[in-house]
């Protein structure tokens, strides 16, 4: 069977700014599996947002105008995404970016609710990604600051002194990710016990599990199976 | 207490430093005057995680001087199930059968904030039907009242007012019985799904709902009755757990106790979602910073989710027979569910149909239901205003049928974090108060 030609035959793509796929898939199931059944030849584009320009339309402009006033280099790239706003900063940029979005006037987010790691093996030299949801509620604005460090090297600067609520979720970030926050006062394990050897939810790590016994038969564990995706 | 041996040290160990102490029994007269020989007076206790009143297994790390608190530090982590993990080897609709379990006593609010973020994902915010969201809006505030209860509840029982307990138990049991009815289950419902909710209301809900709402304000007056002005629990409330604004924004803190410091946040009213601004409802807040003002906050809240589930028994009665999911075929679950003999099941009207009349029919509901839908790829992340706080879900999709990552935000895990602030000072007794006030549960704390 030969493979069927990128783009035909597929649902079209919502115009954005900037798309571009961010994988190519081919097949139907999960790597791994040796299944060669159902669709072989299907290859399929992942079209993602990966970067927009101004203008970005809604607050979005006005953030985005008074951040680079007052950071000239602390953004590295934009994307305006279902509404939502993502402000990429480079990493030796972060705090200086936190605490101006913090305490300037025009842009007062108070409040940070939430870090989060996400680990992206494909994204070379930036394969983990910390993400902060940030409040103000001053303007009632909401923005997404992305810092990405790559595996070889995976040191944020921690937020801890700017958000005192990110505490122990650099802690969590680190926990599950082993993403390294450069003056954190206290780094160590929150979830997982204080001797477990590696970082959990990264995608090289296994899910783990025992498989199922029947008479005569074995059910695999989860991510051992063959599964769509 | 003679002797200094540890006996739970290990070989080689150097135990000659500092005092140890043992729970090896031995007369209270010889431990104290040991002690007070001493001058160090610093008692170290662990509180956890296997404490009546630690809210489940949260340890706190206790450094007493006398029956003052010197530092206090949370650890958390004893529940940890690796729920985050599992939900990236499932499909999305699957999804919200595992978020339904991490703060096990608001579970409809969990699968809101994922389902709010998988549709975010989806692009279909704008064609939820009106009546799943006031379906997802009646289901929520049921819910917000009986955490609320259960906050309340166990908050009084740990300071001794066990009728407070009770009582709450008895008005969340009905409140479940109605969820049940509607979901099948009394928790972990799985019931708001990406797209709309599960299955309809049963023909009999909007009746047992004006009976719950009868049976609601006959004895919600009885939490003020009991408590308002009562002094020993005023005694015990008022001025402990102190934490102020400022505090409160630099750890993050919102829900009840950021509203009982005066501020009427309220991401209902702040970012409405799910329709919350066609409804009538007031932000209730109280000015003393404290567990008292925590608790006012809950109660008025609870009055406030009332009002709006009248408003809900109301819409929903008239937009009955509405459709209660996204029309999208691709999306949609295909099958309504409904009492079989088995408790519950697929409607035997839609077992005809695929396996009887539409081979279409049969190939569609497999496919839907073994692969499911795919999301494109991308990120969201939308909060809610749970009972407790801001709680959010931040997905992120590869373009699969399975979450790429889903991290869930639950304000439990944040607020834990200022239990040093509310505590140290203080005393040892009045933990038990402060932490009852934030009401963690450490199922959404530790995930």
């Amino acid at each position: 069977m030969s493979d069927q030609v990128s783009g035909e035959n597929l649902p079209a793509t919502p115009e954005a700014a900037e798309t571009k796929p961010v994988a190519v898939r081919k097949g139907m199931w999960s790597e791994g599996t040796g299944d060669t059944s159902g669709y072989g030849g299907l290859v399929r584009p992942l079209p993602t947002v990966t970067g927009s320009t101004p203008p970005f339309g809604s607050y979005f402009d006005a953030i985005y105008e008074r951040l680079i006033e007052l950071v000239p280099d602390g953004v590295s790239k934009v994307v305006v995404d279902r509404g939502e706003f993502t402000v990429y900063i480079p990493r030796e940029k972060l705090v200086e970016v936190m605490q101006v979005v913090r305490d300037d006037a025009h842009l007062r987010f108070e409040f940070c609710a939430s870090a989060s790691g996400v680990h992206y093996p494909h994204d070379t030299d930036a394969e983990l990604h910390v993400v902060y949801e940030l409040q103000s509620m001053t303007h009632n604005r909401r923005l997404r600051l992305e810092v990405t460090c790559p595996d070889t090297d995976p040191h944020v600067p921690s937020s801890v002194a700017v958000y005192p609520a990110m505490d122990w979720h650099e802690r969590e970030a680190w926990d599950m990710f082993g993403i390294i926050f450069d003056g954190h006062p206290h780094l160590t394990r929150i979830l997982m016990p204080d001797d477990w050897v590696g970082h959990p939810q990264r995608k090289d790590y296994p899910l783990g599990g025992i498989p199922v016994e029947f008479k005569g038969a074995v059910v695999q564990p989860v991510d051992e199976r063959r599964s769509y995706r | 207490m003679k002797e200094q041996t540890d006996y739970y040290a290990g070989t080689g160990e150097d135990a000659s430093e500092g005092a140890v102490y043992t729970a090896m029994g031995g007369d209270f007269d010889e431990i104290a005057a040991d002690h007070a020989s001493r001058e160090d007076e610093t008692l170290v206790i662990n509180m956890g995680p296997q404490h009546p009143s630690t809210h489940g297994v949260l340890r706190l790390m206790v450094e007493c001087d006398g029956e003052t608190v010197t530092k206090i530090r949370p650890g958390i982590g004893f529940l940890h199930t690796g729920i985050e993990k599992n939900m990236e080897y499932r499909s999305w609709t699957q999804g919200t059968t595992f978020v339904t379990r991490m703060d096990y006593l608001t579970p409809l609010f969990n699968e809101v904030a994922y389902c709010l973020s998988v549709e975010r994902l989806l692009g279909i915010e704008d064609q939820i039907p009106t009546r799943a969201n006031d379906i997802r809006i009646l289901m929520m505030e049921l819910n917000r009242i009986s955490s609320h209860l259960v906050a309340i509840g166990t908050g009084g029982m740990e300071i001794g007012a066990l009728t407070v307990m009770t009582i709450g138990f008895r008005e969340r049991e009905v409140i479940l019985d109605f969820l049940e009815a509607v979901t099948g289950l009394r928790m972990n419902h799985a019931y708001i799904r990406p797209g709309g909710v599960a299955t309809d209301l049963p023909e009999t809900a909007i009746a047992q709902l004006r009976d719950l709402i009868t049976w609601l304000e006959k004895h919600l007056p009885e939490y003020a009755a009991f408590c308002n002005e009562n002094p020993i629990f005023k005694g015990r409330m008022c001025g402990i757990g102190y934490q102020d604004l400022a505090a409160c924004f630099a750890l993050g803190v919102t829900g009840p106790m950021l509203r009982a410091t005066g501020y009427d946040w309220d991401l209902r009213k702040k970012r409405p979602y799910c329709g919350y601004e066609n409804y009538e409802f007031d932000i209730p807040t109280w000015d003393t910073s404290d567990s008292y003002g925590r608790f006012r906050v809950r109660l008025d809240e609870m009055w406030e989710s009332l009002k709006i589930v009248k408003q809900c028994a109301d819409r929903l009665e008239a937009s009955t027979g509405e459709p209660v999911m996204v029309d999208d075929p691709k999306i949609g679950w295909p099958a309504q569910l409904s009492v079989g003999s088995d408790g519950q099941g697929n409607s035997n009207e839609h077992i005809k149909h695929i396996m009887g009349q539409s081979m279409e029919a049969l190939i569609h509901h497999f496919k839907l239901v073994t692969e499911g839908f795919r999301v494109p790829a991308g990120q969201a992340y939308v909060p809610i205003e749970s009972p407790k706080g801001e709680l959010g879900c931040h997905v992120v999709s590869d373009g699969g049928t399975k979450p790429y990552r889903a991290h869930m935000r639950d304000p439990g895990f944040n607020h834990l974090q200022s239990i040093p602030i509310q505590c140290e000072g203080g005393m040892l007794a009045d933990i038990v108060v402060s932490v009852g006030s934030i009401d963690p549960v450490m199922g959404g704390v530790d995930r």
